[in-house]
């Protein structure tokens, strides 16, 4: 598989050819969640909502279970990501929290971007990265 | 003769726009940032152009997987506020500019850039916050607008050099537009962040620093920053400052740094705004 010069980059999930065709069907019914009737419908019954589309067990267990890092895994893009998120009236604070490795709650990310934000010391690379 | 009087860039976070339509700007943690707007706004107040050109990225709200164009225009009358997921902001239809709008399109095409045309487009964050941090909280946007989306969330983007060649073809074809108007064109997103991934809540003050400077004083050395310098050193979705150079080219050679402001954290992300004024 072709690869990228930001492969290197740690934490980092760029939405190219592969995350694009990894992630189509999963970001295409994520994006539905801006419609109103679509959000109505995936609110009654989720996992009848998710069988109209064309998604791996993985993914669909990823959505059901609100698990945003495996979501980036299994090809979500963030910004469709956010759609979810939104979907169950909580702030991204908690998505961003949730994704970062070590895990952090709504809280602790506050605080983190309170005090500077995340340093990008040690974050440029993956071999001298923690996460 | 049409004339860019000036250019502006700023962050376009959807929690800004949200902070205001929910009444929160004098909570503790918004506050500093809208302190910050004042001058700005002010400055505004006292330069509101006949149109204003809006450099934004849609982040899969009117465009997604199923259709992305690199470029893309609207030159329709109107524009909506977009459902985004949590229902659509409650901020005035922005009225557009078909006249200046079908005229770049008509020189950038002829300057060899391929546009896609928008004749209906639902406007999200990414567009109305920026308007929303400009105008406070008007009855009605006191400029038209014309949207410009730029691809900067699905890759391939088109490089930040091609980023600012766009710009300066801007700044072309509104100079060939017949009617005596004034233009503001703004830059939106960045500056520093990153939203997804394990790194996420990463900023990096420094690069946003030496991009401002630059913006000012050497727009030449933000064009030539490759895309990965962008998403190892600001974030993969501090990208979105390439859009800045679309506005840089679009202004002079030489420009008056009219105000500044940077300010952490606004969600996940570093804030920046800057004016910048067309020297005659």
């Amino acid at each position: 598989m072709t690869t990228r010069d930001y492969d290197d980059v740690p934490g980092t999930y760029v939405l190219d050819s592969r995350t694009y065709r990894r992630g189509y069907h999963l970001n295409m019914f994520l994006m539905t969640l801006n419609k109103a009737e679509c959000r109505e419908e995936f609110s009654q019954d989720e996992a009848g909502y998710l069988a109209k589309f064309k998604l791996s067990d993985e993914q669909k267990q990823a959505v059901l279970d609100r698990e945003y890092l495996s979501l980036l895994h299994l090809g979500a893009n963030v910004y469709y990501a956010f759609k979810l998120v939104s979907h169950d009236r909580k702030p991204p604070q908690v998505m961003y929290g949730q994704m970062s490795r070590p895990e952090l709650s709504f809280e602790e990310f506050q605080k983190m971007m309170l005090s500077g934000g995340r340093p990008i010391e040690g974050n440029r690379y993956k071999d001298e990265s923690n996460g | 003769m049409a004339k860019i009087i000036a250019g502006m860039g700023t962050s376009h976070v959807p929690g800004v726009g949200a902070a205001m339509d929910n009444g929160k700007t004098d909570e503790a943690y918004w506050q500093p940032l809208f302190a910050g707007f004042q001058p700005l706004r002010d400055w505004h107040k006292d330069n509101v152009p006949d149109v204003n050109i809006i450099v934004f990225n849609d982040h899969a709200t009117s465009y997604s997987l199923d259709n992305y164009s690199t470029f893309t225009i609207g030159v329709g009358e109107e524009f909506i506020p977009a459902d985004e997921g949590w229902g659509p902001r409650k901020v005035p239809n922005l009225k557009g500019h078909p006249e200046l709008a079908w005229h770049l399109v008509e020189s950038l095409m002829a300057d060899e850039f391929d546009m896609a045309v928008a004749g209906s487009l639902e406007v999200d964050h990414g567009c109305t916050v920026p308007l929303s941090i400009a105008y406070d909280q008007p009855d009605e946007w006191p400029t038209s607008v014309i949207p410009l989306c730029v691809n900067v969330i699905q890759h391939p983007l088109p490089t930040a050099m091609r980023c600012y060649k766009l710009g300066q073809a801007i700044g072309r074809a509104v100079a060939s537009f017949p009617d005596d108007i004034t233009v503001g064109i703004w830059g939106t997103g960045g500056l520093s962040h990153q939203l997804g991934g394990e790194r996420a809540g990463v900023v990096n003050p420094e690069f946003d620093k030496m991009f401002l400077d630059n913006l000012t004083a050497d727009p030449l050395a933000n064009a030539k920053i490759p895309h990965t310098d962008f998403i190892r050193d600001a974030g993969c979705e501090g990208i979105e400052m390439i859009m800045w150079n679309v506005m840089r080219g679009a202004l002079n050679d030489k420009v008056n740094e009219i105000y500044r402001f940077y300010h952490i954290p606004v969600s996940a992300t570093a804030y920046g705004a800057i004016i910048l004024e067309n020297t005659d």
